[in-house]
């Protein structure tokens, strides 16, 4: 992405024209658009789930022994678990609980990631880049599922201390990423203007230096959304997540792996719905990262 | 001379990291409220054994003291006691480590084979069936974790097809090979046992295939972009003009320039995976380091915990040692860099 | 009178994009006698080196499609060729320098190994041995005057100067001894203090082999020092052609005049002036000739009908209504 000085009220207008423009080429690639209207769609069946879902009431503690693994049927279109609760609904609170964790950790971990980079961009060849960088590596080194995984063994589990362990081992892939950037337009010139002109630190990192970045961070932003719930299941599924009875789609994989393969429906829909979510993430990921960068077309 | 300076630099680095990450670890795991050693041995220990075996453990002193005992003991193969197991946990990682090593070793092989053929296959017939298939592929391979793989598989090929085996590492009813290097399929290959080996080798596959589908697929898009992009450069157009047949345009002179990013990629995608490995031992009841710490997490085994962080740690560094190495064989521009400042 | 080396009509080539095609080359016509060098002519952008691609049948297709036109070298119809045909054409009838070196050479592979494949495949049917395929690039790179060619063969472009580069792609493209050349930009990339050295080498190769050469570049001056005749490209289109000392003489197409008034003059006759506006944008051309837009001389029918090549003397040919009744 061609970075440009965006400080200035020309440069706003310059935005807006090329925010329309950008707009525009999104709408014509139909996989955006569809990634859109999936993360559109999961995202309207979470929030409205208690008027969407046909049993609201099977998202807590329910119990029908008469209605217990009973397979996809016109009633309960995922089938019912082992402990007769419709799958479904339970599906689209597990929406819910993904999708929490995903705003909640990203909300947590860009703002603090990306200032982070951003400084150590500025600031390169200080103590204060050598010491950010080194401690990013350190978080970095170990796969970031294992660090997880190991904070939420280490704290008792539950979904909030899940976004707490996750939070904590994701800032550094958004301060490495904004670091990158941050360096290399760190001598442009007109960085180097600001400087010169007697700019505030502050000034230049958030006025000048930040704006260049939003397209890559908004990419991030939008697969990392499709990742953070691939990690939040993947910790619910071992058990270091959401408990019983909170729906929560990896939860819900685990439980119904106990049942394979007669009653089937109960591990794999679930394991479906996960796809879906983060297939929606990713092409509209992917979309966004398109659009901004076909700019000089 | 100057490659060795580079390498050696790498290796100091990873060697800085590893203890930094030590000491992040550690640190975490004494942070958390409650007593370990009240919980190794149960509710009613009476309190003077239960102090006894505190001090034993250090947890009296302050945790820099704590962290140097350890450091101490690590450093000379004494990784503590494992409260789940109630063995030394060098013990323990070292009897589950080879498994690890060899369904990841499987892992890599597969991925980088095949993730690299599918990109090059699509990249070659661009636009057409086959490049459209494996992009469909790979978009949602890249999408699925893992453990989704997992289950698929075990119910398609486990459950309902039954041609491959859902458990552990080898059928009970064939005899081990002798170990002589903890890798099964190598084992019964030098042992000259072939059941062994095809037996051993079934095993493998689920759990191998479910980890390596999603760096597969990640591969093969970026391989493709890769030679797409490198289809319209300029020197493929002269190697054109100077009549060199377009097959070997293709396997030699453009294959290797595309593969670089790919590479690059490995390493990170092996990490990820490294991480996946977690659930898809679980669900195999893969007799590996990560099952092992997967049930020590569970129950809150602090030695066993940081010990296994450190020894995934370490695999990550040497595998992103190892890569960095090939990507610096491949391109010579890394390796020489501006020798000539041009 | 023979016919041309290289005949070049109606040439018509696009590219398929995200939001459809650009049209670059819109009825391209020139033509190349043997022994001939022949100067090719235009801005950044205008479609010269889709012009030597499409010819030599090297575009990258797709994005490019070759939409239509005829390209005939040696009697042969290039556009006709079957791939056999191409890479016989390629082994001993053209061959091509292009602009940035650093791009042309493949940077994984050493020097040795391009070149030496180059003439390997330039000469199959010689059956030449590893030996004398080595000797004759280590005497490919003493023509361009390379000091310590042993060596350079072991090294990676990465390791060479910019200007080595470009002499490595110059002995590159005579080893084959072709008959036609394709010069594009040769020295745009480089230093200013090495482009006449390097420019100088080519002219004095080019002479020794009696190679037909088409230069292309953006430079008048290089144009006027080096060729006989010149073809002055706009937009995927010629807007003129003439001998060389002609078109300096007295340039007819607007094009060309806004171009000789654009170059700052030593001799102090103020600010240079350029032209106004900007060159069109080929996924929606202007209707009718594409420099119309910009032109002070324009005409109703400039936007409604693409101007034909009119004659304007031996060997001048303008594409423009001002000239429609032989003035």
């Amino acid at each position: 992405m061609t970075p440009r000085r965006i400080g200035t009220s020309a440069g706003m207008a310059r935005l807006l024209d090329r925010t329309r423009r950008a707009w525009y080429r999104f709408r014509k690639n139909s996989l955006s658009v569809a990634g859109a209207v999936i993360v559109l769609l999961v995202v309207c069946l979470a929030v409205f789930a208690p008027l969407l879902a046909p049993y609201p009431s099977h998202a807590g503690t329910f119990v029908d022994f008469d209605a217990s693994s009973q397979g996809p049927s016109l009633r309960h279109l995922f089938g019912t678990d082992a402990f007769g609760r419709d799958i479904l609904s339970r599906v689209f609170f597990g929406f819910r609980l993904s999708l929490i964790m995903g705003v909640v950790v990203i909300s947590l971990t860009a703002p603090v990631g990306v200032t982070l980079g951003l400084i150590a961009g500025y600031l390169k060849g200080s103590w204060v880049e050598t010491l950010i960088m080194r401690i990013t590596d350190i978080f970095v080194a170990v796969p970031p599922l294992v660090l997880a995984l190991a904070v939420c063994s280490i704290l008792t589990p539950s979904v909030f201390n899940a976004m707490m362990a996750v939070s904590l081992m994701w800032w550094p892939w958004y301060c490495r990423m904004v670091y990158g950037i941050a360096s290399s337009i760190r001598n442009e010139f007109y960085v180097q203007a600001a400087e010169i002109t007697g700019a505030s630190r502050f000034h230049i990192i958030f006025k000048e230096m930040l704006p260049n970045c939003f397209g890559p961070i908004l990419t991030k932003v939008s697969l990392d959304m499709g990742w953070v719930i691939l990690i939040g299941s993947a910790l619910s599924f071992v058990g270091l997540g959401a408990q019983p009875p909170t729906p929560d789609l990896g939860t819900m994989v685990a439980d119904g792996g106990k049942y394979l393969p007669d009653q089937w429906w109960i591990a794999i829909f679930p394991a479906i719905a996960i796809m879906f979510v983060v297939f929606g993430f990713n092409l509209l990921g992917d979309g966004i990262r398109d659009m901004l960068e076909t700019e000089s077309l | 001379m100057r490659f060795l300076k580079y390498i050696v630099k790498r290796i100091l680095h990873s060697i800085l990291v590893l203890f930094g990450l030590s000491i992040l670890v550690f640190v975490i795991a004494r942070v958390i409220p409650g007593d370990p050693a009240r919980m190794a041995l149960g509710p009613r220990a009476p309190e003077n054994v239960v102090q006894r075996f505190r001090e034993s453990l250090h947890l009296d002193k302050p945790i820099y003291a704590q962290y140097y005992f350890w450091l101490r003991g690590a450093l000379q193969g004494d990784l503590g006691m494992s409260l789940f197991t109630k063995r030394p946990v060098a013990a323990d990682i070292a009897e589950f480590f080879p498994a690890t090593f060899e369904l990841m070793l499987f892992t890599g092989v597969v991925m980088s084979v095949f993730g690299i053929l599918l990109g090059v296959v699509s990249a070659r017939y661009s636009n057409r069936w086959p490049d459209n298939t494996i992009r469909v592929f790979s978009y949602l391979g890249v999408c699925t974790p893992a453990f989704v793989f997992a289950i698929l598989f075990l119910l398609l090929f486990g459950y309902v097809l039954q041609i491959l085996p859902t458990i552990g590492r080898i059928s009970p009813s064939i005899p081990r090979p002798p170990t002589r290097t903890g890798l099964l399929t190598l084992d019964s290959l030098l042992a000259g046992d072939l059941r062994a080996f095809w037996d051993s080798l079934k095993h493998l596959i689920m759990p191998g295939v479910a980890l390596a589908l999603g760096p597969i697929a990640q591969e093969a898009r970026i391989t493709r972009s890769s030679m797409s992009e490198n289809l319209q450069r300029d020197f493929v157009a002269l190697e054109r003009s100077q009549a060199i047949p377009e097959r070997k345009i293709m396997s030699k002179y453009l294959l290797r320039i595309s593969v670089i990013p790919t590479v690059s990629i490995l390493g990170l995608d092996f990490a990820s995976q490294l991480g996946w490995a977690f659930l898809v031992e679980l669900i195999f009841n893969w007799p590996g380091v990560s099952r092992y710490g997967i049930n020590v997490m569970l129950h809150k085994d602090l030695n066993a915990i940081v010990a296994v962080i450190m020894v995934i740690g370490l695999t990550f560094m040497v595998v992103n040692i190892i890569v960095d190495l090939i990507v610096s064989w491949l391109d010579p521009r890394i390796r020489l860099g501006s020798e000539r400042g041009v | 009178m023979a016919p041309p080396l290289l005949d070049v009509s109606g040439l018509r080539v696009g590219y398929d994009v995200y939001g459809g095609t650009l049209r670059v080359l819109n009825g391209v016509n020139f033509y190349l006698e043997e022994g001939e060098k022949v100067g090719l002519v235009g801005e950044t952008g205008c479609g010269k080196t889709t012009t030597a691609k499409a010819v030599l049948r090297i575009l990258p297709e797709p994005p490019a499609r070759i939409m239509g036109g005829e390209v005939t070298f040696r009697k042969a119809s290039v556009l006709d060729m079957s791939a056999k045909e191409v890479r016989e054409m390629h082994a001993h009838g053209v061959a091509m320098i292009f602009q940035d070196p650093t791009a042309a050479l493949n940077p994984v592979f050493t020097i040795g190994d391009q070149l030496m494949t180059a003439i390997r495949y330039s000469s199959l049917e010689q059956k030449l041995t590893r030996k004398e395929i080595r000797e004759r690039a280590l005497r490919a790179l003493g023509e361009v005057a390379l000091p310590d060619p042993a060596r350079i063969l072991d090294n990676y472009p990465i390791q060479l100067s910019g200007g080595m580069r470009q002499r490595i792609c110059i002995a590159m493209a005579l080893a084959a001894n072709s008959q036609l050349m394709i010069a594009d930009e040769p020295t745009t990339s480089l230093d200013v203090t090495i482009q006449d050295q390097v420019l100088r080498l080519l002219g004095k190769l080019v002479l020794e082999k009696d190679t037909s050469t088409i230069l292309i570049t953006h430079s008048l001056g290089i144009v006027r020092e080096w060729t006989a005749r010149v073809y002055v490209m706009y937009a995927g289109t010629m807007a003129e052609t003439a001998p060389t000392a002609e078109l300096f003489r007295e340039p007819l197409h607007p094009y060309t005049q806004g171009l000789m008034k654009a170059v700052p003059k030593l001799t102090g006759e103020g600010i240079a002036e350029g032209i106004e506006g900007r060159i069109p944008n080929y996924l929606d051309p202007p209707r009718g000739c594409r420099f119309h837009p910009r032109c002070p001389h324009r005409m109703d029918i400039c936007s409604q009908e693409l101007p034909p090549y009119f004659e304007a003397g031996p060997r001048r040919q303008v594409a423009c209504f001002l000239y429609r009744d032989g003035n």
